[in-house]
């Protein structure tokens, strides 16, 4: 049997590595590198989220996969451990501190709450005075491309853009076909290009990456007005949001941002990004920055991902709208997609992520 | 003639000297380690190449050959 995927992100590469598995011929299609598109722009959070009941479904499933996999990726995967921290400044931050801890407890998934003083000795760079915070201790980071080229590295790539899709082929740019028992279109915003009837956006994020400070920052933190600003599908919103990376390095985001046109850094949105990031760690400002870029994720209306058999063809699936969990939700979505081109049963249910659904949210 | 302090050693450099040029005009010609472990000193001079980082009264990767020698500073290679 033989497959194609558009797409050499986290996700397209997630499900290459899944298919070959299962036996299949692959051979990926992607007009730029490995892992350059949204997954470079994606921190690499490896994170449980509860935005819904699916959301939570699909990310402690895939979580789960990840650390499996963790012992086999090279060290340019850059795995690293560090738990995440939701960060209460507030009363009303922190009443969902607990919630969160009571919602994540009684599905087993390993969490702590930390009083103001605890959180001051975990994150000693914290502006003093925050309510407190949820240590997710299960929750790490990686190196989203170059977790990709593992993923990939005995799979046929092919630096090409699809530009016509039909039962069973695929047209490339260049002109010639491949022809594919199964073809998965896993290429983030520009499965529109293919499918004009998919309802995702393109939402602009911004990141920053510092120089090395190895220790100045323990844990991914992000602040628990994230869930405000990340909710709103329509406005453009900034939330702090730091990683330690592997090498000692700080990524800093994040930003949200509808109806950008192109991927040039926007300074006033850049600014008001660390600005925020600058009120939970004013030292922050004191550090070098060597590197800010941008990235568009494939945002859907009810932020849950396209995972399935696409409506009105036999041989095609798809696999986008991972919004800004591609990199944690990458390898369940593969786990899924190649369970329905098996006819099997999934670890959890399929439906809520079916390309057919309503796409509604409350 | 003002005095800095070099890896807590004290030594006095004339007023308008840089920080790269009083470490190097005090004897040290390795001003950090790379990432891979190579000795590592300043090429440029004007801010472009990074290679002059050091340590200076705390803030890392300070550009030493963009920043005067003051009155107490205090300097660390790495």
């Amino acid at each position: 049997m033989r497959a194609v995927i558009i797409g050499a992100g986290i996700v397209g590469a997630a499900c290459a590595y899944e298919l070959q598995r299962e036996g299949f011929q692959v051979t990926v299609c992607d007009p730029g590198v490995i892992g350059g598109g949204a997954t470079a722009a994606g921190m690499g959070h490896l994170a449980v989220m509860d935005d819904s009941p699916a959301q939570f479904a699909l990310t402690s499933y895939s979580q789960a996969l990840w650390r499996e996999l963790a012992e086999e990726l090279p060290p340019t995967a850059e795995i690293l451990p560090c738990g995440s921290l939701w960060i209460a400044a507030d009363a009303e931050e922190m009443a969902e501190v607990h919630r969160k801890f009571a919602y994540y407890s009684e599905r087993g998934i390993p969490v702590e709450v930390l009083d103001s003083q605890q959180l001051a000795e975990a994150e000693p760079h914290l502006r003093p005075g925050m309510a407190g915070g949820l240590l997710m201790s299960a929750d790490g980071v990686c190196y989203p491309p170059c977790a990709a080229e593992w993923l990939l590295r005995s799979v046929s790539v092919i630096r090409a853009r699809v530009v016509r899709l039909a039962e069973g082929e695929v047209t490339l740019d260049r002109g010639s076909r491949l022809e594919a028992d199964v073809i998965i279109v896993a290429n983030g915003t520009a499965a529109v290009d293919l499918f004009p009837d998919l309802p995702l956006a393109p939402r602009k994020g911004h990141l920053l990456i510092t120089d090395r400070y190895p220790g100045w920052l323990r844990h991914q933190l992000i602040e628990l007005g994230y869930l405000k600003s990340a909710h709103s599908t329509t406005a453009d919103s900034v939330a702090f949001n730091a990683q330690p990376r592997a090498t000692g390095q700080i990524l800093i985001g994040s930003s949200r941002q509808f109806g950008a046109v192109n991927g040039e850094i926007d300074p006033p949105m850049l600014a008001r990004m660390l600005q925020r990031a600058f009120e939970y760690m004013p030292g922050l400002a004191q550090l070098a920055s060597i590197r800010t870029w941008t990235g568009f994720r494939a945002a859907t209306p009810d932020k849950l991902p396209v995972i399935g058999h696409a409506p009105g063809y036999s041989t095609v699936y798809l696999a986008t709208g991972h919004e800004g969990l591609g990199i944690s939700t990458s390898l369940a979505t593969a786990k899924l997609l190649a369970d329905q081109l098996m006819n099997r049963e999934s670890r959890i249910p399929r439906e809520p992520y079916l390309p057919g659904r309503s796409y509604s949210h409350d | 003639m003002i005095e800095l302090f070099i890896n807590g050693r004290g030594f006095f450099v004339k007023e308008g000297t840089t920080a790269a040029a009083a470490v190097l005009t005090c004897g040290t010609a390795q001003f950090r380690s790379s990432v891979t472990g190579e000795p590592r000193a300043p090429l440029c001079g004007m801010g472009i190449c990074y290679e002059c980082r050091l340590t200076i009264d705390g803030v890392q990767h300070a550009r030493s050959c963009r920043i005067m020698a003051t009155e107490g500073m205090r300097i660390e290679t790495t």
